[in-house]
């Protein structure tokens, strides 16, 4: 194993077709119209010098150390602004371009630090390969002159340090966070000898607007931008690709090692989701994984008022699998369950599906996507066939408009959010519907067409708005639409969105959009291009969730917006694996490939591939398990990876249903909030101790590879096969990839899949099959998955969730950029430098009327519950609308949120909880008694004294 | 079975049958094909219990739909 390194071609690639050949010293090269000399004499095999240029970034042309010199041409030409035309003859050396790069490189030594052996970058640092491919021998000026040397070094940010004493000012840092990340958060202030890179208006990196996403840190040629981590632990010296644990973009990085110590995350250049780019939370926030609150050893206990007793591997397993067989005998096998989690790969879903499947005897497994996506499932099966998005993340970079509905890709998909940000400063036309004024509606460079501030809610009134006015007005693609899609319900559903009562005036009252706003956003969506839409939770989270994911497919499929690059209907998943949970047969209906037990051909395939026979119904879902909990008639439970605790909704209701349980099993790397409630703990693995894959939000299977042996001793995998061996049903993997084989083997989109092909290809989007071997990009191009598409009619109703004089708020919750679902990983993190507690945002005309200052405590209550956190008064949300995050355990702002739930999914109402706000001195009863409560189940046996 | 449990399984039933009520085709088999293709036995059983008992705050869509699940 040795440390990757990526060729920097020096400017990015020219995307145009035709081709130019050039001479570089003498050796001709070919490469696409508009290729920088810098870029062809690299794919030449010719080394320019280079400083100031890095392909990731637009040429520059300061640092004027990559100069050439081209045959008929006067003077001396920096490469990297200099396109290479057809028939030029480049020469790369010459003793006047050396002479000038040596003088280059004199100025920079001039006034930089010689502490090459005892600088973080040693090994690693641009500068110092370029004096090596110039010959500096020495600097004629000296370094007593005036000089950047004394400058303080900012070690504000947890993660970097500045250090302006080893800055070239080369600007790559500032372009990086410009074109890459997007968040123009960087400048050179002062001009000639003073200029200086600065955050913000001069501020420590901490305090300015740097999101701290690691663009600069990897642009930097030298130490002036080092990670914390090399500086503390040295230079790694070997690297492995893997996949970021975070959210559904699915970053690639390079992992990079000092033996079995994690130096630092690169973001992959050739990661084919991310392409080089990442955020604060996949590129810095790791260090969970050796935090001290991480729990190694298995352990036990007999009840949950009892303290922890840790146990050997074989204890734990041989008394789980006891305690599930006296379950079983005394309750039926239907009392048991499992839930798997979005964060752990296919195979260890897959596994613990099938765990449940055979070993339980029934269908009662089901996947925290219950709780965010499901939806999604539901309402692309039914109208295109197949549960999944149908864009590559590419395909942004061909969109004309963007709708992004119901998401907060800055702080939920940043490093998508930055290549949707890049397309915007390029012109591409935004819509936003959003009951908060989310960042992307005015951020550097960029004003969202139309922001439509619609109620929470009320989405399906919105999306059969906009339906309205592209069927009234004539801008359905009738073509498409006859080609493509039922005829009949097509027809049906045109005439349904016509009429008045859907049109954007009737509707004003109930969503609040302006009319006028909603149809010039309508025409904006149906005639501008290519048009794609982008939604999250605020689409799903709803009573109505499946409706709106329905009404999303019609407006793209009314519109044409499907089948090619920069169109289609595009879910963010929340977590790493959503789609891969999904994909697996997580859910309690169906088997991997969304194929429904009850369907005999698929049960005699997967029965006679497992050996047992299998239920033909349907099993329990998360809130019917934790309903069944509280009744009485569920009885066990095995939670890989999640903490339904504070994720789901009704905190109350979730610890009374998980305390009506006999042995619940928690397999996480932390006793988290469901701990409180376990009878047994499963230490975890992380991403970095363990072979698999994820399958991000655009179907792209990636691997995640293991750079370090598990701290718990197993693979997550290797432990659910434990527990499958104990009670009863033989498995025997040595390895994931055999477990990525089965599901190839029983699954027709994934027939193609293997961890050879994935080493091959570095990534492959399902479906991958004999059809598509080299996995499909979009979907649908020709025709849907299911034939031709099909259209619902999407009336609106209203949640049973009301408004009125004791609740007159409206709440509604998401994520922040810097933590990720409920912290469990990132609060155990740096990250909280950032976002140390949950707050409340509020409009200053509620806060007002409450008698409410920002800062202050408040009580925020439903006729669910209450709990107490700071306010923080904000423009974001309108009048009327409140909003929080739900990150922190103490917040538990799932006390507060109801069991109202999507129709169709039973995916809970997050997004609209009726909740009055008011001054409050101090926490809440319940935050008081479950902190008590939390602590003490924390508690393990003490350790018998010494003799 | 607690009558809250019971509520929650005739609110879900009702949603089912309210949003099918507007889709087009039949809406009391579309309402029973759903709760038959998400919904557990148990929870079948028991809203079947429930319409054999009155089917009190069942939407006629959704009794008729229990019904054919009976």
């Amino acid at each position: 194993m040795a440390r990757l390194r990526d060729i920097d071609y020096g400017t990015p690639p020219s995307e145009a077709e035709a081709e130019v050949t050039v001479s570089i010293d003498g050796r001709p090269v070919t490469v696409p119209a508009g290729t920088s000399i810098l870029r062809a004499a690299q794919v030449a095999g010719v080394d320019i010098p280079k400083l100031c240029a890095t392909d990731s970034l637009d040429a520059f042309g300061s640092c004027r150390l990559c100069v050439v010199e081209v045959a008929g041409r006067a003077g001396t030409p920096a490469s990297c602004t200099t396109p290479a035309t057809d028939g030029m003859e480049v020469t790369t050396q010459t003793p006047t371009l050396a002479k000038l790069r040596r003088g280059v490189m004199e100025l920079y030594i001039s006034d930089h630090p010689l502490d090459c052996l005892t600088c973080a970058a040693n090994g690693d640092c641009e500068l110092q390969d370029m004096a090596g491919a110039v010959g500096l021998r020495d600097v004629r000026y000296g370094y007593a002159g005036e000089n950047h040397l004394d400058l303080p070094c900012d070690e504000s940010n947890p993660y970097f340090d500045f250090d302006p004493a080893k800055c070239i000012v080369c600007s790559r840092c500032v372009r990086a966070c410009d074109e890459v990340q997007g968040t123009l958060a960087l400048t050179v202030e002062k001009r000639g000898f003073s200029s200086k890179i600065a955050a913000s208006q001069a501020e420590p990196f901490l305090q300015s607007e740097c999101v701290s996403c690691g663009a600069c840190v990897q642009a930097c040629p030298t130490a002036a931008l080092t990670e914390k981590s090399v500086i503390e632990i040295g230079q790694p010296e070997h690297s492995l690709i893997t996949t970021c644990a975070y959210c559904g973009v699915g970053c690639a990085f390079k992992a990079e090692m000092r033996g079995e110590q994690l130096v630092r995350m690169v973001p992959h250049k050739d990661g084919k989701a991310n392409h080089g780019h990442s955020c604060v939370k996949g590129r810095f926030a790791w260090g969970y994984a050796t935090h001290r609150e991480r729990v190694l050893k298995p352990m036990i206990r007999a009840s949950i008022q009892d303290p922890w007793r840790e146990v050997s591997w074989d204890e734990a397993i041989a008394h789980t699998a006891s305690e599930f067989k006296r379950i079983a005998a005394e309750h039926g096998s239907q009392a048991l369950g499992a839930i798997s989690s979005s964060r752990c790969t296919n195979e260890e879903i897959f596994l613990v599906q099938k765990l449940v499947r055979t070993a339980f005897g029934n269908n009662n497994i089901d996947t925290c996507a219950r709780v965010c996506h499901s939806p999604t499932g539901y309402g692309l099966k039914t109208t295109l066939g197949t549960s999944a998005g149908t864009q590559d993340f590419d395909s942004v970079d061909h969109a004309d408009v963007v709708l992004v509905i119901g998401a907060n890709p800055t702080d939920g998909h940043p490093v998508f959010a930055s290549r949707l940000k890049r397309r915007l400063r390029q012109g591409a036309k935004l819509i936003v519907i959003d009951p908060r004024r989310i960042d992307l509606v005015r951020t550097p460079h960029i004003q969202a067409q139309h922001h439509l501030q619609l109620r929470p809610g009320t989405n399906v009134a919105a999306l059969t708005a906009l339906a309205h006015v592209i069927v009234t007005d004539g801008l359905v693609n009738e073509a498409f639409v006859r080609e493509r899609c039922e005829a009949d319900e097509f027809a049906d559903w045109a005439a349904f969105v016509s009429r008045p009562e859907h049109s954007p005036e009737a509707s004003e009252s109930v969503t609040g959009i302006p009319a006028a706003d909603l149809r010039a956003a309508a025409r904006l969506y149906a005639t501008g291009g290519n048009a794609a839409i982008y939604y999250g939770l605020g689409v799903t989270e709803h009573s109505q969730g499946s409706t709106s994911v329905m009404a999303i497919a019609n407006l793209a499929m009314a519109t044409g917006n499907f089948g090619r690059p920069g169109v289609g209907v595009n879910p963010l998943r929340g977590q790493n694996n959503v789609q891969g949970a999904c994909d697996m047969g997580s859910f309690p209906h169906e088997f991997s490939g969304y194929r429904h037990v009850s369907d005999e051909a698929v049960r005699a395939i997967f029965e006679a591939a497992w050996g047992v026979p299998l239920d033909p119904e349907p099993g329990l879902r998360i809130p019917n398990m934790l309903d069944a909990g509280a009744e009485g008639t569920f009885k066990g439970i095995y939670i890989q990876g999640e903490d339904i605790l504070q994720s789901d909704p009704n905190t109350r209701h979730v610890a009374a249903g998980l305390a009506g349980m006999e042995c619940v099993v928690v397999h996480d790397l932390f006793l988290n909030e469901t701990a409180t409630y376990a009878h047994v703990f499963l230490p975890g693995s992380t991403f970095l101790e363990k072979n698999g894959t994820f399958t991000n939000a655009e179907r792209r299977i990636q691997r995640v590879r293991k750079v370090m042996r598990p701290l718990n001793g197993f693979e997550d995998w290797e432990i659910t096969q434990m527990l499958s061996n104990a009670l009863g049903y033989p498995m025997s993997y040595t390895h994931p990839s055999q477990i990525m084989d089965e599901v190839a083997r029983l699954t027709p989109t994934f027939a193609g899949v293997t961890y050879e092909a994935l080493e091959t290809l570095g990534s492959v989007q399902w479906p991958c099959n004999a059809e598509h071997p080299q996995g499909s990009p979009v979907m649908h191009e020709s025709a849907f998955a299911r034939g031709k598409g099909k259209f619902v009619l999407t009336e609106y109703v209203a949640t049973d969730e009301k408004v009125g004089p004791r609740y007159p708020l409206l709440l509604t919750t998401g994520r922040i950029l810097s933590q990720y679902n409920v912290g469990a990983q990132t609060r155990r993190t740096a990250n909280v430098v950032w976002h140390d507690e949950d707050v409340l945002e509020i409009h200053a005309h509620d806060a007002e009327d409450r008698g409410i200052r920002d800062g202050e405590m408040v009580r925020l209550a439903s006729r669910t519950g209450g709990t107490a956190l700071r306010a923080k008064i904000s423009d974001r949300v309108a009048p009327g609308v409140v909003y929080t995050t739900f990150h922190h355990p103490l917040t538990q702002a799932n006390v507060v949120t109801t069991e109202y739930s999507d129709w169709a999914t039973n995916c809970p109402e997050y997004k609209v909880t009726a909740v009055q706000v008011s001054p409050s001195n101090g926490l809440s009863a319940w935050q008081e008694d479950y902190e008590a409560k939390a602590e003490r189940s924390r508690r393990g046996t003490p350790a018998e004294p010494a003799e | 079975m607690s009558a809250e449990q019971m509520a929650k399984l005739v609110m879900m039933a009702n949603q089912i049958a309210t949003s099918f009520d507007t889709q087009g085709g039949d809406p009391a088999t579309l309402t029973a094909a759903h709760i038959k293709s998400f919904w557990a036995p148990t929870m079948r059983k028991m809203i079947v219990g429930h319409l054999t008992g009155g089917g009190t705050d069942l939407t006629p869509t959704a009794q008729a739909a229990v019904r054919k699940l009976a």
